[in-house]
């Protein structure tokens, strides 16, 4: 272990506290005697359960698309891949908000793709769940392919290699060799993907809506309480806050092991 | 590796873009000190309801010229947040809310002078898009089978005045969304997404045409019209110029600048 210069230690400790500090003031401003009650009401556990849902949902879907896309990222050749990259990381620089706009204009009921949905097939987008979806799968992929893309760059490709000279075809490879290899960095992104999905106010506020049980989700829950209830929103945001932790910790150990 | 810093890097760049953002919220307080050595500069703090921006900013601008030396700034927002925040301490020197129920909350932590006073309301209306191509004609006809519509949350004012007027008419609308503010709803209507949605006149008319805006007898029921109502802060250093700003806003120019935003002045 190599000693820590001095000087690091004192904006170390504010950064740290910047975090925790503001966290800690949540716990205690928490109606305690009225936690339960107001963490159980049907608004509550409706948001909560949606959160959950569509959290999971977005998760799946950032594997079964972002999954592919990390490895054509980490092992193709194809030109433009830089290019490729920074679209995909666009998300994380953005506000969320122009995310749920740039959603809003392609799927929204005037959009190009929205009124060919209505038109051709009687599908609306906006104010759904799907577009819950949409919008966290929109903000969330980015973490799930930067880690999975990570973990496949530092596996590197010998084993693929060796796999292929044994006999065995690419899709063989891929499923017996690379993905195994990769697994802890999968679980990583996946959980950061749905954390994120969990957090995502910005994107579905403007595309999706806010109805309770279609498209409410728990950030958009302990927004609209602020106005009305505060102490339902201080309740809500540490059940979040709970959940995120619990989240963190559960990629933590899988990414020190 | 070299990836995997990169993405850090992203990371934490978005983090510090993310702060820097929220930083510029409120960097406008104390700019435009006034340079004429006759009046000592002095600044107005105005809390006052997001619907106000407009009126207030055009207002400010001419109380700034009739008061040489003082700069008026605003911190604009949702009622109950500036009420809050005038109960916690924040300074300001006037409170102006867009309901009566945010008003009261400050106060009754006793940090109003004297009474508030109601000097405007605002009344809903239907906004559908122009020509109103749907055939909108009341309430009712919001729940017709094909057509979107969109109100406030009720936990929000403009929500608590769309359950009244629907109270009062007998309808309980099936909207496909609840917004958290006005502006949401206008904006739903204004893309299209939406075919109707409950906003006020002042939001109809602050678009200029793009929106249409339906009048409804509901409108007006117990409940449904919102109250504009103004006080002065307790312990504000400028309680003089406080009260000269609401006589202002009562006056004969704040009178036009309201009436021609959509309000109904008192």
């Amino acid at each position: 272990m190599t000693s820590v210069p001095r000087l690091l230690w004192a904006p170390a400790a504010l950064a740290w506290l910047l975090v925790a500090i503001p966290v800690a003031g949540l716990v205690v401003r928490v109606d305690w005697p009225n936690f339960l009650g107001l963490v159980t009401t049907p608004s509550a556990l409706a948001a909560l359960r949606l959160s959950l849902e569509t959290g999971l949902a977005t998760m799946v879907l950032c594997l079964v698309l972002g999954g592919p896309l990390a490895v054509v990222l980490a092992r193709s050749s194809l030109p433009g891949l830089p290019f490729v990259r920074s679209v995909v990381l666009l998300p994380l620089v953005l506000p969320p908000v122009v995310g749920g706009l740039t959603l809003l204009f392609l799927f929204g009921r005037t959009g190009p793709l929205g009124s060919f949905l209505d038109r051709e097939f009687g599908i609306t987008i906006p104010f759904s769940t799907t577009a819950v979806v949409l919008a966290q799968t929109f903000v969330a992929m980015p973490f799930l392919v930067v880690s999975l893309e990570g973990a496949l760059r530092t596996a590197g490709e010998r084993y693929e290699a060796v796999a292929a000279t044994l006999g065995a075809s690419p899709a063989t490879t891929l499923w017996r060799v690379t993905v195994p290899v990769v697994l802890p960095g999968l679980m990583s992104g996946s959980v950061l993907a749905f954390a994120r999905a969990l957090g995502e106010f910005g994107a579905t506020i403007t595309f999706a809506g806010s109805l309770e049980g279609t498209t409410r989700t728990l950030p958009l829950f302990i927004y609209l309480e602020s106005e009305s209830d505060l102490d339902g929103a201080v309740a809500m945001s540490l059940v979040l806050v709970v959940v995120a932790i619990l989240v963190i910790v559960v990629s933590r150990t899988r990414d020190l092991r | 590796m070299r990836t995997r810093f990169r993405s850090a890097l992203m990371v934490g760049a978005a983090a510090v873009l993310g702060l820097a953002l929220t930083a510029c919220g409120g960097s406008d307080s104390g700019s435009g000190q006034s340079t004429q050595a006759q009046a000592p500069a002095r600044t107005l703090t105005v809390s006052a309801a997001a619907s106000l921006t407009s009126v207030y900013q055009q207002l400010g601008t001419e109380f700034q010229n009739a008061n040489p030396g003082t700069t008026v700034t605003f911190n604009f927002g949702g009622s109950d947040s500036l009420a809050q925040q005038v109960v916690q301490g924040a300074p300001a020197d006037v409170l102006a809310t867009a309901s009566s129920k945010t008003m009261n909350t400050a106060v009754q932590a006793g940090k109003i002078q004297g009474e508030p006073v109601v000097y405007a309301t605002n009344t809903l209306q239907i906004a559908v898009a122009p020509n109103n191509p749907k055939g909108i004609t009341d309430l009712a006809s919001l729940n017709r089978p094909g057509i979107v519509s969109v109100v406030c949350a009720p936990a929000v004012p403009c929500g608590a005045a769309a359950e009244a007027a629907e109270k009062a008419a007998g309808v309980t609308l099936t909207p496909a969304s609840e917004e958290q503010d006005v502006k949401g709803v206008l904006n739903r209507v204004q893309t299209g997404n939406a075919d109707a949605g409950l906003v006020y006149v002042t939001d109809v008319r602050s678009t200029q045409g793009k929106v249409q805006g339906l009048d409804f007898p509901q409108a007006s029921a117990q409940g449904a019209v919102q109250s504009y109502p103004i006080g002065v802060v307790n312990g504000s250093q400028n309680a003089d110029l406080a009260q000269s700003w609401i006589s202002f806003v009562r006056g004969p120019q704040g009178t036009a600048a309201l009436q021609q935003a959509g309000f109904v002045t008192k």
